[in-house]
């Protein structure tokens, strides 16, 4: 355990040298102290947050608690689906996060006691914190669609966090018969990657367009407008036409049912016998986040935004898919982007410092086909308590740009994952 | 006792070598960049690395992103949401990283 960063050695010489300044008061102990972070979820937002403390203070002591020994990333896992690459392309270890300081632990945070400040792992080992940062994702509101239970899904997948669901859903595509119906149901606002549905359903179509070109595929949305709607609608048009079908909510495009032995999606307006059902059921802050009070009764955790302290939980910050960032979607590029700042909050804090404005960037690149790429981007600064978008800056792809431009950001999009994966897990 | 001895020793030697490296936090926004722009050199991607560079230049770019004198794809978009006061303090910052 390299906690302090000194050898005992070094320690003792140092501390008898300075022998005479034993009787430090109390605040100046509380200034010269490093501090010990603690945190919770080792995705996107958690892993970086911790890398990114390392390097801005290496004696700040780090020690991130996840749950799995073997991270899979969803984003381009909706290119696994379409069979365009490999889940393990996906797969992500924490060895170079261990060698960089930090100190990983392999076992699902269950309970933190705030008054100790303490998180409580399974095996009832305590890990104590300064502060906590929580970076747990999302879980799925199993009490949210009826009919949609753990058992639904292993007939209809959502495939939402990556792994063993988006094989499934892999595996179901290929084995349907040319002429079959896909439906993917999509969720109302907010949910983690508000132009994954959409993005999947392009690449769904891809798939089928050459392999299955009889099949349809249709989309029933609990929304009236969707992430880069008119880019995503003209490319289908272009692409896949008559291939996909779009049901707005006006439209009852709102699945209010489900009934997995017989693949079967129930709206307002009637049912939908599916030969591939998939279920972007509704979301919520991961369970951790209600068990220790940070999410209010939306789910979702509320956070400050400069510090993303919990608006609810002191000590306790709350980054990634977890909290309610303003006008931030649910990416893995809030995440990162949110993680960083929160570090430099962090090191600030515990220095004694007044942590200063941050400013942050989203960008999400979306895939219509491999080579047609197109994003939507923000910048945002805390306003009047929420993270707000900076006025004339950001958003979509142009509507007639050429082609050659829709494959420069299908480049850009696959550097991107590069770029961050490095960044997080490398 | 003891124990609060030590938690005191330990606190005089970080706070009298806590001067020497001062906390490196980048200026508003520096952070954002590197989730496209890395800052490793172990990965190959399209983007460009800001690090170790000749600020003026990221400056001059940036400004010329703004006004859409320079094609881009999205950098144009991402532009528009920074002052120059901003662009200088994260360019320079950029400049002094090593890696
Ligand atoms: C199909 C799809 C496509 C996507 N495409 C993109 C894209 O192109 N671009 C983009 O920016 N985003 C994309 N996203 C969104 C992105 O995946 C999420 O926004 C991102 O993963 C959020 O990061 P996070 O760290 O908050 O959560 P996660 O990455 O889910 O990490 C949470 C971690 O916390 C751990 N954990 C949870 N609870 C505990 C506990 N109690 N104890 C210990 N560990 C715990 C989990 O094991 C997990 O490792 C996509 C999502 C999907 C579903
Ligand atoms: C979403 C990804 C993304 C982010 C985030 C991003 N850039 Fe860029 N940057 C690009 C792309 C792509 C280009 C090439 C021009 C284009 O197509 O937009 C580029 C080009 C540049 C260039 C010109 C090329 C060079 O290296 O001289 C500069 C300078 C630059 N970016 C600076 C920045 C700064 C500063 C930030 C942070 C405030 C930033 N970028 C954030 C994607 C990004």
């Amino acid at each position: 355990m390299t906690r302090h960063h000194v050898s005992r050695r070094d320690f003792l010489k140092r501390t008898t040298a300075s022998a005479a300044a034993v009787t430090i008061s109390a605040p100046a102990i509380a200034e010269g102290a490093p501090g010990r972070v603690v945190v919770v979820g080792g995705g996107f937002a958690g892993a970086t947050c911790a890398r990114a403390l390392k390097r801005i203070n290496p004696r700040i002591s780090v020690t991130l608690v996840e749950a799995s020994h073997a991270f899979t990333a969803c984003p381009f896992s909706n290119n696994v689906i379409a069979g365009l690459r490999e889940l393990k392309a996906q797969q992500f270890d924490y060895k170079r996060i261990e060698g960089s300081g930090i100190e990983v632990t392999f076992e699902p945070a269950t309970r933190i006691d705030t008054d100790a400040r303490t998180v409580v792992l399974s095996d009832v080992a305590r890990v104590p914190y300064d502060r906590l940062v929580l970076a747990p994702g999302i879980d799925i509101r199993w009490d949210g669609l009826s009919g949609y239970t753990e058992a639904a899904a292993e007939r209809m997948p959502h495939a939402w966090r990556a792994g063993e669901q988006t094989l499934l859903l892999r595996k179901q595509l290929e084995s349907m018969e040319d002429g079959g119906l896909v439906v993917i149901s999509a969720p109302a606002n907010p949910f983690r990657c508000p132009p994954g549905p959409y993005e999947r359903a392009s690449l769904i179509a891809h798939y089928l367009k050459t392999r299955k070109p009889k099949s349809k595929i249709l989309i029933l949305d609990a929304k009236d407008a969707f992430s880069k709607q008119s880019l995503f609608l003209a490319a289908w048009k272009e692409l896949y036409p008559d291939l996909i079908e779009w049901v707005p909510l006006s439209k009852g495009g709102r699945v209010t049912s489900v009934d997995p032995s017989t693949n079967t999606l129930t709206t307002e307006f009637g049912s939908h016998k599916a030969a591939v059902a998939n279920v972007i059921p509704p979301q919520k802050a991961a369970h951790i986040a209600a068990v220790v009070g940070a999410a209010n009764k939306t789910g979702w955790c509320p956070i400050d935004p400069v510090t993303f302290e919990s608006k609810l939980q002191e000590n306790i910050h709350v980054i990634g898919d977890a909290s309610i960032a303003g006008g931030m979607p649910k990416s893995a590029f809030a995440a990162n982007s949110q993680a960083k700042a929160c570090a430099a909050a962090l090191a600030k804090l515990l220095a004694g410092e007044k942590p200063e404005e941050p400013k942050l960037i989203n960008t999400c690149y979306s895939l219509v086909a491999p080579d047609y790429g197109i994003s939507v981007a923000g910048v945002y600064e805390p306003r009047n308590g929420q993270l707000t978008d900076v006025k004339g800056a950001g958003g979509v792809s142009p509507a007639n740009a050429p082609r050659s431009a829709r494959q420069l950001e299908a480049n850009f999009a696959n550097g991107w994952f590069k770029t961050i994966t490095e960044e997080v897990f490398g | 006792m003891k124990r609060i001895y030590c938690l005191a020793a330990l606190a005089v030697l970080f706070a009298s070598t806590s001067a020497a490296p001062a906390i490196d936090v980048a200026p508003a926004g520096a952070a954002a960049c590197s989730g496209c722009h890395p800052m490793s050199r172990a990965v190959e991607t399209p983007f460009t690395r800001l690090t170790g560079r000749n600020p003026a230049d990221i400056v001059t770019a940036t400004q010329e992103f703004r006004t859409g004198q320079r094609p881009a794809t999205v950098m144009g978009r991402l532009a528009k949401g920074f002052t120059d006061d901003e662009i200088k303090a994260i360019a320079a910052w950029y400049a002094a990283q090593k890696e």
